[in-house]
């Protein structure tokens, strides 16, 4: 339930909505879209990217002198959690063809696909299988299906939402390959929404031209996610799947060549080395950083570690300069702040407003356009409304959904947001939302070519960890079928390579030399990485976790 | 400006006393109980995935003051209540039988051949009153019983694998794959077919966006944001 002294904007939200839905009825946008002058100054002005503390530069590693996200670039320049020098490298605990870094669903794609070319796999995860940002994902995915649309068109708008930053071959590979990835998903049994003549229900989603988004009601991530895992655990002989067994260090082989990785047990806290002859990272994005003290709506396990894998190894990085700022995270109750309130909202017809009740900006902008957007009308308009904890926030009008779709859309469409909400007492077919920018989305990541292939051999990287698909900027719905593009390439790929590779002496002294870099730039820092889990403790409970000394798994 | 505003002070907040496994813990009273858990110092490893109601890696058990009954809820979405007794499943022992989708029917042979201990069913509904996310669990196991796969697909759609009505089940039943099964035997072979779709894939093998794409590829970045921002809306 709102609180009262919200109750007279909320009563102007109700009051504009009969003239709002008019307007959308006739089709036309109901406010002008932004052009790129305007795009450019309200991401100058107000996107936390271009705030002048919110990037420096890295002093360490390949990308060396280049301007990183500032969190990024300290989480770069930290000491690793093993000393390579105990580990005895001449016998591995496990051998394997693919060693798949991540459980979500680019790993389980990868894995999928590694073991129909005969590949024996191993999945290391942090979490559970499928605690991911994958089982998340609501809106739904992007593909070039119908008949008014063409990968060529999805093409295009996927590099103007990426600010033309993007790898054109990339995108290529990404756009051409939706149609292929819908239906191999149909095939594992994926149930899409679809038309009562078997036509794909799709709707638009931020910066597309074409409507595209294929969906399962909101809980298309959840969906997908479960049957690619269902799928793996039907394959117990050749993926083996090792839970709570995050990959901590990368392996080379003395040429320099990937060569599996260094796994630590999270409840015994053992180390063990794993010896494949191709690896792949999948292990998603980094919202679990809080970057600039943003919310974020990632998972648990949302830590960056597949980039400080890769860096410490020689892995090249791009575009980590921009982060994706999600426009429509959760202002209020507290107890969801920053949790997703999906695209699709606004696909579907849901709009922002101001405590006025007034639209002031195109509801399908770009993300970070959108987000700016929000962001402008509440600090510098001071249109926003403050929540009793003090944050700010918009509405977003989803009422408005039932009276342009049809009563019952929501409660069918949206039940997971509609879920959300009702557990607070606010039931969003009869109220708007309060919404605020979420901290979202990894934009940049390890650079890939279209193999999903990296500057180190036989080092693949797929989904959210990598970098160069979506340039500064993703659209919504390019990223789940981008983890299902590129998994399944480098599934491919890596099988195929593991055939032939000659893998030599194991080494880990690149994590040497990136120990003496640290020295020799006179980095002094206690960061351990990979971070692995974010910590929520307070600060009283900290001061009193006193431990001197630290025995066995006593701490 | 932008940037987040700060949180309340927790000292001004009102409290409640909750027993985490046991052991009392004064928390907010607005608290999750994932949050509940974590404001009294302990750091999950176990019991926290998504944290936002879609991966049911939090499933919780839990008893009120005066109250005979065991409830259930995602830690990450129930509120703590003053008194609540509570416990976070680590894991839930279940199978998942290996099968080929390629080789089962849409129907009740199916169940019958993967998941044969539906049939045990006793109808006592507890699963549907264990399921946090409030689904007719029952009804779609006595779905599957009937073959009726688009009834199992429709009622477990938004079902999170939490596992609390396959650990309450005095039949044994793993419900939760059983709804996975459903969904999946649904959209390989009773959802209808798009022949949109088939007829793309069609293309793209055929190469039909090839010149297109070699075009738009070799652009000069003036020129992609001209066609960008003159593109049609549908
Ligand atoms: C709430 C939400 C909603 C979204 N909605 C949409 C949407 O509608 N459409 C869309 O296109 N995109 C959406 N996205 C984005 C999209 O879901 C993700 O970008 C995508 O799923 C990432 O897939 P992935 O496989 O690369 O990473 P993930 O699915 O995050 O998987 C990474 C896995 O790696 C594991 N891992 C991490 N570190 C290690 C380590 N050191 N060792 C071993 N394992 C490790 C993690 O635990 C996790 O299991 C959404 C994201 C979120 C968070
Ligand atoms: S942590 Fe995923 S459902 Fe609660």
């Amino acid at each position: 339930m709102y609180p009262e002294y919200m109750t007279p904007s909320l009563k102007k939200v109700a009051q504009s909505r009969k003239q709002r839905f008019e307007l959308a009825k006739t089709g036309k946008p109901v406010f002008p879209p932004m052009s790129a002058e305007e795009r450019e100054e309200v991401l100058t002005k107000f996107h936390p990217d271009y705030k002048p503390e919110s990037k420096r530069q890295i002093n360490i590693g390949v990308n060396k002198g280049d301007v990183f996200t500032t969190e990024i670039a300290e989480m770069l320049e930290s000491r690793s959690r093993i000393k390579p020098g105990i580990f005895d490298l001449s016998k591995a605990d496990y051998e394997t063809d693919v060693l798949i870094i991540g459980g979500g669903g680019a790993g389980c794609a990868a894995a999928i696909i590694a073991r129909e070319k005969g590949a024996k796999c191993i999945i290391s995860t942090k979490l559970r299988l499928g605690d991911a940002n994958s089982m998340m994902s609501q809106g739904g995915m992007q593909a070039a299906v119908t008949a008014v649309d063409s990968p060529t068109i999805h093409y295009l708008d996927a590099m103007g939402g990426g600010h033309f930053d993007n790898k054109p071959e990339l995108v290529r590979a990404l756009t051409e390959n939706g149609a292929d990835v819908v239906k191999w998903l149909e095939e594992l049994g994926v149930v899409w929404d679809k038309n009562e003549d078997g036509s794909f229900v799709v709707r638009h989603g931020g910066g597309t031209s074409r409507k595209r988004m294929h969906s399962s009601r909101d809980y298309t991530g959840a969906i997908i996610m479960r049957t690619l895992m269902d799928e793996v655990r039907n394959f117990p002989a050749d993926i083996e799947t090792l839970e709570f067994m995050p990959v901590v260090e990368l392996l080379l082989d003395k040429s320099g060549k990937c060569a599996g990785g260094i796994l630590y047990n999270l409840e015994t806290e053992e180390y063990f080395i794993v010896k494949a002859k191709s690896t792949i990272i999948t292990t998603g994005g980094y919202g679990r950083l809080h970057i600039r003290g943003f919310d974020t709506t990632n998972h648990y396990g949302a830590t960056g570690d597949g980039l400080i894998l890769a860096y410490r190894a020689g892995g090249k990085l791009l575009f980590m300069d921009s982060v994706q700022y999600h426009p429509t995270g959760a202002a209020f109750p507290e107890q969801i702040g920053g949790f997703l309130i999906t695209e699709a909202i606004r696909g579907a017809g849901g709009q922002p407003l101001n405590k006025h009740g007034e639209l002031f900006v195109f509801p399908r902008e770009p993300r970070d356009v959108e987000s700016s957007a929000i962001i402008r009308e509440c600090v510098e308009k001071g249109n926003g409304i403050e929540t009793p904890s003090g944050r700010l926030g918009v509405w977003l009008d989803s009422p408005l959904i039932d009276m342009l779709l049809g009563d019952g859309y929501i409660n069918k469409q949206f039940p997971a947001m509609h879920r959300q909400f009702i557990r607070y007492g606010i039931d969003i077919t009869k109220e708007p939302m309060l919404i605020y920018p979420s901290l979202h989305y990894q934009n940049g990541g390890i650079e890939i070519n279209e193999k999903g292939e990296t500057n180190i051999p036989g080092l693949y990287v797929a989904g959210e960890v990598s970098g160069g698909i979506h340039g500064r900027n993703r659209l919504m719905g390019n990223s789940v079928l981008d983890y299902n593009v590129y998994g399944r390439l480098t599934g491919e790929y890596a099988a195929e390579y593991s055939k032939s590779v000659k893998l030599g002496a194991l080494s880990l002294d690149h994590i040497t030399a990136y120990e003496k870099e640290l020295e020799k730039e006179g980095i002094k820092t206690d960061l351990i990485t990979p971070i692995l889990l974010p910590s929520y403790t307070p600060e009283d409970v900290r001061k009193r976790q006193l431990t001197a000394h630290y025995e066995g798994t006593l701490r | 400006m932008a940037e987040k505003q700060k949180k309340e002070k927790s000292e001004t907040k009102e409290m409640v006393t909750v027993l985490i496994m046991g052991k009392a813990h004064k928390v907010p009273a607005d608290a999750t109980i994932m949050g509940a858990i974590e404001y009294a110092g302990y750091q999950i490893k176990r019991g926290a995935g998504c944290r936002e109601g879609f991966c049911g890696a939090c499933a919780t058990a839990y008893r009120l003051p005066n109250d005979y009954k065991i409830y259930t809820g995602l830690a990450c979405t129930t509120l703590v209540q003053d008194g609540m007794w509570l416990a976070q499943l680590p894991a839930i022992p279940a199978q998942k039988p290996v099968y080929n989708l390629d080789e089962l029917k849409p129907d009740v042979t199916a169940f019958q051949r993967i998941y044969p201990e539906i049939f045990r069913c006793v109808a006592c509904n507890t699963c549907t009153k264990s399921c946090p996310q409030d689904l007719e669990v029952m009804d779609y196991i006595q779905a599957a019983k009937r073959g009726d796969i688009a009834a199992v697909m429709d009622l477990s759609f938004d079902c999170l694998s939490c596992g609390m009505c396959a650990i309450r089940c005095p039949a044994e039943i793993t419900q939760y794959n059983v709804g996975i099964l459903g969904r999946r035997l649904f959209g390989k072979y009773l959802s209808k077919k798009s022949e949109q779709l088939d007829k793309r894939i069609k293309e793209v093998a055929a190469k039909k966006f090839d010149k297109e794409f070699k075009e738009l590829m070799q652009m000069s970045e003036e020129e992609l944001k001209k066609k960008y921002y003159a593109r049609d809306m549908e």
